[in-house]
């Protein structure tokens, strides 16, 4: 299975996802630059976290408008895991491919620290290796990861099981319904403020997120199989 | 068009005008003796910038030469952006600290924000991608709003700049002291890795070469930055104008990511970050480096401001600018390079052949003056240097046990002092885990950051206790490198070498100046019995407001070697039943305590706390020793507060309780700060091999499986016997409940 790591003008956390899937879980995985059009050779697609274009007007605005949204779009609609980590998450809502949008946290303060996530939906491609409750060690590091949606929307994100994470140990940093990842209604695309990558060794702390990407692979592999 | 007059050379003769730039009439004609004519006005200001004391070390250059700068370890030392040391396997490990203290307490944000983009270009210029960033910050009490707004601001800055670019914050210490009020001190460190291969250096060289200059833009922020950041601090509010830069750290991480990309590159024959002094500063050292001269055409340079003259161009400190040079011909691939990463390179002109920087501007040159000149013919002022009359005072002072009622408030109150409290408000607001290689995060004594791809780690701290400086130089410098070194040993690393940030008042000041000196011995003394040279570093004197020095500070950033990941171990305690072990006897010593300061309404006196360097040099060994033997489960240093701060240290965050025993006076055994003292913790199937190998250590207690702290006297009594949660939450609860108080 074959992964990209798309790398917007300013993200940084490429590298913490290239290694989470290449070295640690030894699958094939590829950097590919923000001018890239064309995305048919990846299996799945992977949306750093950083601050692309320094998070200028708001975190994920200025990357939505690069040449490979459209490609990121066509692999959503063709039904490819796509996954954005933090501002990768804030990427997904600016291109309109996961509902919502993000404010600045709660108190105007970045905030870097392991917190409690539980598993709302195991239901997903990325989330198929948890059980359903399940708590976890994730971090968080952003400053604008105050997720907000109108009611309806959240009542609607409900209904549809869309809500994936949730923080269970107090809000960090004032996101509706505690909401720390949410997929699309069709269910293959996710955006999560909690950083996987980064609890995927036991060295950094927690391995707690490394079954987002186990899932994708494992559902990846049934899938192929089942075609096979 | 607008043509901005420029006075004439002899109206900059006759009406002093090199004194607003910061020139004395000596140094002016020392000038003109070396032009062989008067200067006209752009040559002013390059001779100005170049001869400040932030850029040629005027004044603390005697006293840098005392440093040991040299070991088997070190690959690159002083000179260069930063300095480099070997850590095997072809690799290396780069760093530099830098203060950032003049601009961050005009416009704290932006201060320590370029403060952290300035390092950083430091140690990418080399070669090397950075891989953590480290700080040292120094701010009066919070108790006023000024200062807890320089407190809040410099840490938003520098939050916004490395949490942008990328690169984690790892480690940091912070002082708070009336010494500082309205004078912060703002030090920032990088820390890169390279292969030896890829090392760069920042020369001009090779006749006709092609010097490019790449990055943002240049406007006219921080024109004559090197200048006033040698100057005081002034409370004249007309005056506090002083030209602050604007950082920018998406163009930064582009820039970094185009220039470790182009050192692959052979094309390249040297980089270097247009840091203080800009454009002059760049290209003067690099051409005097290299033995070559540099001619430039400004009209090239990228300018973000309109009808800039030379003036203004050569001394901008606009930021996120690099000068390089390249091989002639292999221009357009280096354009190709960066247009990658949406970054301009323009050529803006060529190496010669006759050591001189040479400015051409609309048609004219508009200066000509030697490279060497600029570079390394600046005065060097051997200044005079006087005992002050505290030092003696306090030097006859016996060490006197201050008097406590209650041991537990006392406690209470230790840790609610900001200097010893959790820091976790601050580098909660750090991005300390991006690149994913960070073992041991802030919290810790020093951050631990994995090599990928090996069993190596780097753990790295910044440490100086200005007190004890104050009190006694060159006592308080030992202790600054070995409070470092031990906060790596009990990290599980071996010192390799430091940088060091010697913020100061004004030399001018014989007093001062015998305070530099004598802290720069004890420096130099604690290097050799430590084997960690000092391999790069940094002067920032004047911190003055008026006519109030900072406290001296010479910061110290240390890194060291953790041969084996295996080896990492932490400050807490690990699991019920494990033995306490102190290591060192303690004695009388409150002289520049916390205790001392807190009970006499932030004023110290006496004596700093002695110190043996042979002494500190075998227990780390033994320490270090032990660690490696996989025989100590955690193991912390003794320092602000004493054992007690120590041992609620411990056992903070751990759902564990303490249960130890104390000999001698209460006092002292709880809260003196006496140095070369450890607390570690060593499950009983190893204590028989860890009292082998270190022999200073005396059992005195156990972990317990309980919310307890309990400390008693000899005889079992107890003194301290607290819930381990009360005192966490006033821990970590007082610098939340400075920042938001009010008044």
């Amino acid at each position: 299975m074959k992964f990209a790591v798309i790398q917007f003008p300013g993200s940084s956390c490429d590298l913490d996802l290239y290694h989470a899937v290449k070295d640690v879980l030894g699958e094939e995985a590829e950097y590919v630059h923000h001018h890239e059009t064309d995305l048919s050779g990846y299996d799945a697609i992977l949306l750093p976290g950083g601050a692309s274009y320094g998070d200028a007007v708001r975190a994920g605005a200025l990357a939505r408008t690069t040449p490979v949204m459209e490609a990121i779009i066509r692999a959503a609609e063709e039904g490819k895991p796509v996954l954005g980590v933090g501002n990768g998450f804030q990427i997904l809502t600016e291109a309109g491919l996961l509902p919502g949008a993000f404010l600045k946290n709660r108190d105007q303060k970045f905030i870097c620290r392991t917190v409690k996530v539980q598993v709302v939906n195991n239901r997903t491609p990325f989330t198929s290796e948890y059980t359903e409750g399940e708590e976890l060690n994730i971090p968080i590091a952003h400053g604008e990861g105050n997720f907000y949606c109108d009611e309806e929307t959240y009542v609607q994100l409900k209904e549809n099981n869309q809500i994936v994470f949730v923080y269970s140990d107090g809000n960090p940093d004032g996101s509706v319904g505690d909401i720390a990842g949410l997929v699309s209604e069709k269910g293959n695309v996710l955006g999560m403020m909690p950083h996987p990558e980064r609890a995927a060794e036991s060295i950094l702390g927690s391995e707690d997120g490394l079954n987002v990407f186990k899932s994708i692979v494992n559902e990846w592999r049934e899938s192929h199989a089942n075609q096979a | 068009m607008l043509t901005k007059l420029e006075p004439t050379a002899e109206q900059i003769r006759d009406e002093k005008i090199y004194a607003q730039m910061g020139m004395t009439t000596e140094e002016f004609e020392m000038a003109v003796k070396l032009l062989g004519r008067l200067p006209n006005y752009t040559e002013t200001g390059l001779f100005s910038s170049m001869w400040s004391e932030h850029c040629s070390y005027k004044s603390s250059k005697p006293v840098l030469r005392k440093f040991p700068t040299e070991g088997p370890q070190v690959l690159m030392g002083p000179g260069e952006g930063a300095g480099i040391v070997d850590i095997g396997d072809n690799q290396a490990v780069v760093f530099k600290m830098e203060s950032h203290n003049s601009p961050s307490a005009i416009e704290p944000y932006e201060g320590a924000a370029t403060g952290v983009g300035g390092v950083l270009r430091d140690v990418f210029s080399m070669g090397a991608q950075p891989i953590a960033a480290v700080n040292s910050l120094r701010f009066g009490e919070l108790d006023n709003d000024r200062d807890r707004w320089l407190f809040e601001e410099a840490v938003a800055g520098i939050a916004g700049y490395g949490n942008t670019i990328g690169i984690p914050t790892v480690a940091g210490e912070i002082q708070f002291d009336p010494s500082y009020a309205g004078k912060p001190l703002v030090n920032a460190m990088a820390i890169g890795l390279l292969n030896h291969e890829d090392i760069q250096r920042g020369l001009a060289a090779g006749v006709g070469n092609t010097v490019m200059y790449v990055g943002a833009k240049t406007g006219r922020d921080g024109i004559h930055g090197a200048t006033s950041s040698s100057e005081e601090i002034s409370d004249d509010p007309g005056k506090e104008r002083a030209p602050v830069q604007a950082g920018d750290p998406f163009t930064e991480k582009l820039l970094m990511d185009a220039c470790l990309e182009l050192v692959k590159s052979d094309a390249l024959i040297g980089i270097q970050d247009m840091g203080a002094a800009g454009l002059t500063s760049s290209s003067a050292e690099m051409a005097s480096k290299a033995g070559f001269g540099i001619e430039m055409n400004l009209d090239l340079v990228p300018q973000r401001d309109e009808d800039m003259t030379a003036y203004e161009m050569m001394l901008s400190e606009s930021q996120e600018r690099m000068l390089i040079v390249v091989q002639k011909g292999r221009e357009q691939e280096v354009i190709d390079l960066f247009a990658k990463y949406d970054l301009e390179a323009v050529s803006i002109g060529h190496v010669t052949d006759d050591k001189m920087l040479r400015l051409l501007h609309k048609g004219e040159v508009v200066a000509e003056v030697s490279a060497d000149a600029l570079a390394e013919d600046a005065p060097v002022y051997n200044k005079p240097s006087r005992e002050p009359e505290y030092f003696r005072e306090f030097q006859e002072m016996e060490q006197q046990e201050p008097e406590v009622e209650d041991f537990s408030d006392t406690l209470v109150s230790l840790l609610k002092q900001p200097t010893i409290a959790s820091k976790e408000w601050v580098y909660s607001q750090f991005d300390h885990q991006a690149r994913t290689n960070t073992v041991v995060a802030p919290g810790s004594d020093a951050a631990v950051v994995r090599v990928r791809g090996t069993e190596k780690g780097l753990a790295i701290t910044a440490d100086c206790n200005s007190r004890y400086i104050y009190l006694d130089p060159e006592t308080g410098g030992k202790i600054a490198v070995a409070e470092a070194a031990r906060n790596i040993v009990c990290s599980g690393g071996k010192p390799l070498a430091i940088t060091d940030c010697l913020n100061f008042g004004s030399p001018d000041n014989p007093e001062i100046f015998w305070q530099l000196e004598k802290s720069a011995d004890g420096i130099s003394a604690a290097c050799l019995a430590l084997d960690a040279p000092v391999i790069s570093g940094n002067v920032s004197l004047y911190n003055e407001r008026g006519g109030k020095p900072v406290y001296p500070t010479p910061t110290i950033g240390m890194v060291g070697l953790v041969e084996n990941l295996a080896h990492t171990t932490t400050q807490e305690a690990k699991a019920e039943g494990d033995f306490v072990y102190l290591i060192g006897e303690t004695k009388t010593e409150f002289g520049g305590s916390e205790l001392q300061k807190m009970l006499n309404g932030g004023k110290i006196s006496g004596k700093a706390p002695a110190i043996d360097l042979d002494v500190e040099a075998s227990r780390q060994e033994a320490l270090l020793a032990a660690i490696r033997e996989g025989v100590v489960r955690s193991a912390h240093d003794v320092a602000e507060g004493g054992v007690a701060v120590a041992l609620a240290e411990k056992v903070f965050g751990t759902g564990l309780g303490a249960d130890v025993k104390l000999e001698g006076s209460a006092v002292t055994a709880l809260f003196s700060e006496t140095q070369s003292r450890f607390i570690v913790t060593v499950s009983p199937e190893h204590a028989a091999r860890f009292e082998e190998l270190a022999s200073d250590a005396r059992k005195i207690g156990e972990i317990t499986q309980t919310d307890r702290l309990v400390i008693r006297d000899a005889d079992g009594n107890p003194l301290i016997s607290q819930d381990v949660s009360m005192l966490e939450s006033a821990w970590k609860g007082a610098i939340p409940c400075l920042v938001n108080s009010e008044g």
